[in-house]
């Protein structure tokens, strides 16, 4: 019997290696990202002084706009090969197939924060006055916290009609303190204004919260499917 | 049971009438605000009964995911469709007040914002109640009441330090509190506890009454209809 | 004098939302009555 550390990583590695060779969510995932990046440009005038102090928001939304779609078919595959009947029976924990996809998603999400956030400092001129090694941190805890709840979220729609709406309309409200605590901590790094290492605390808090509820409720929410 | 339901109507209805009459005659006018203030007699214990009916959803869902009893199912569906009805109220009277008081029609202060997140997540759950087909509706939903209660001490702390960085005007508190405006206040926190709980029974007996006539409609179709 | 029209407003819009909700209440709660009554035939 594998441990359940191994099945976490051999899903994810199935999954990953899925995911290289078809490249096609990947693709155009990638280009969705740079429309919504030249989309805020042309809307929120990267000019206007005012624009560099919400820079911070604009990214955020654009990554979760981003992580949204990526999630929406985190369990397509799953679905359409049936692969969630064969979960259910097998002796599997079921929390190492939930890490697996929140894994997966995060790495694929990080993936196109990486390719978004420097289009947004050329296009919005943005310099760093604060510290900004602290930038590594905020983008991994909030990514974490949009990837863990919206993997969950994207189990529980998965029965319901206009599942790709019942994604974010259950995953936003959830969201609001990470989604605060990010632009805020990004906010005040960018402008050199505060410390930011209050929404960082709260964003691991969230995420420990939320990792520990996910882990904890995705057996109950996988048999009751 | 069936002849207490009417009694108890009655009496929060008489509750209801005394408690406006106590809110717009007997209390006095507040000094700073005026004769707006009273919105307060409605807001606040509004407030109060949806925050009751939700922390009642949580433990109704609580009680249904461990023992799977499907009244407290029931009850869960019935406490958070009255509170979310509350929790409008709240949010509609709020900047009611806030606009004559303060000049504005929001603010983004930490009972007001708390209260409109708990109202989108409640809002979100009765859309997943509707929309979700499966017969784990239930599960579905209580597990996302646990979500929700674990998000709430979260958003109200981040909001509370947001606000300290960046100080707004507080909505909904603040004046005067004279003897006979406690008074005023505490009969209608009664009044409107009451009336939360007759309309929550309401709904709770109604979805009931829905179940049993969902699961006569099965059997009779199962059984194939007579002629 | 103006504010009071907001005390007015507040006050209506309240159980304007709980009679349209009771409204409805009675409503479904009648439509029930009505197919347990068919069922029952």
């Amino acid at each position: 019997m594998s441990s359940p550390w191994s099945i976490t990583l051999a899903t994810l590695t199935k999954d990953i290696r899925l995911e290289w060779r078809s490249k096609d969510a990947l693709n155009s995932m990638l280009f969705f990202s740079l429309l919504v990046v030249i989309i805020f440009s042309f809307s929120f005038d990267p000019n206007a002084e005012e624009s560099r102090e919400i820079a911070g928001g604009l990214i955020w939304v654009a990554f979760l706009f981003a992580a949204v779609v990526a999630l929406n078919q985190t369990w397509a595959r799953e679905l359409r090969n049936q692969v969630l009947d064969a979960y259910r029976v097998s002796p599997a924990p079921p929390n190492s197939l939930f890490l697996a996809k929140a894994l997966g998603n995060f790495v694929f999400v990080i993936i196109l924060e990486c390719v978004m956030t420097p289009l947004f400092v050329v296009f919005y001129n943005l310099r760093v006055l604060g510290p900004a090694w602290q930038l590594i941190p905020v983008g991994l805890l909030g990514t974490w916290a949009l990837v863990v709840n919206g993997t969950f979220f994207a189990a529980v729609s998965l029965r319901t009609r206009s599942r790709e709406i019942m994604l974010p309309l259950l995953l936003f409200p959830i969201s609001i303190p990470a989604v605060q605590s990010m632009v805020e901590a990004t906010r005040i790094i960018l402008a050199g204004d505060g410390n930011a290492r209050f929404w960082i605390v709260l964003l691991l808090t969230y995420d420990v919260v939320f990792t520990t509820a996910s882990l904890a409720l995705f057996g109950t929410i996988l048999h009751a499917e | 049971m069936k002849r207490l339901f009417p009694i108890l109507a009655l009496l929060t209805a008489v509750l209801l009438i005394y408690g406006l009459y106590q809110a717009l005659v007997v209390a006095p006018t507040e000094r700073t605000m005026g004769d707006v203030q009273r919105i307060f007699y409605y807001h606040v214990p509004s407030a109060w009964t949806a925050f009751c009916l939700f922390f009642t959803n949580l433990l109704a869902s609580l009680v249904y995911l461990v023992w799977k009893n499907s009244k407290a199912d029931a009850l869960a569906v019935a406490s958070a469709e009255v509170g979310v009805i509350f929790c409008t109220i709240v949010l509609v009277t709020g900047p009611i007040w806030a606009r004559p008081v303060w000049g504005i029609w929001w603010t983004w202060d930490v009972r007001l914002t708390t209260t409109l997140v708990l109202w989108l997540i409640y809002v979100s759950y009765l859309v997943l109640r509707r929309f979700s087909d499966s017969a784990q509706t239930p599960v579905l939903a209580a597990v996302l009441a646990i979500f929700g209660a674990l998000d709430v001490p979260l958003v109200y702390f981040s909001i509370w330090f947001f606000r300290t960085q960046h100080p707004q005007p507080v909505i909904g508190g603040g004046g005067s509190l004279d003897p006979r405006m406690l008074h005023a206040f505490l009969i209608n926190l009664l009044a409107f506890s009451c009336f939360g709980a007759m309309v929550c029974w309401a709904r709770y007996r109604l979805e009931r009454l829905h179940r049993e006539v969902e699961e006569a409609q099965a059997l009779e179709s199962l059984l194939g209809a007579p002629q | 004098m103006n504010s009071i029209k907001f005390l007015y407003a507040a006050y209506i819009a309240t159980w304007l939302i709980h009679a349209v909700y009771l409204g409805s209440l009675v409503r479904r709660y009648s439509r029930l009555r009505q197919q347990m009554k068919e069922l029952d035939k």
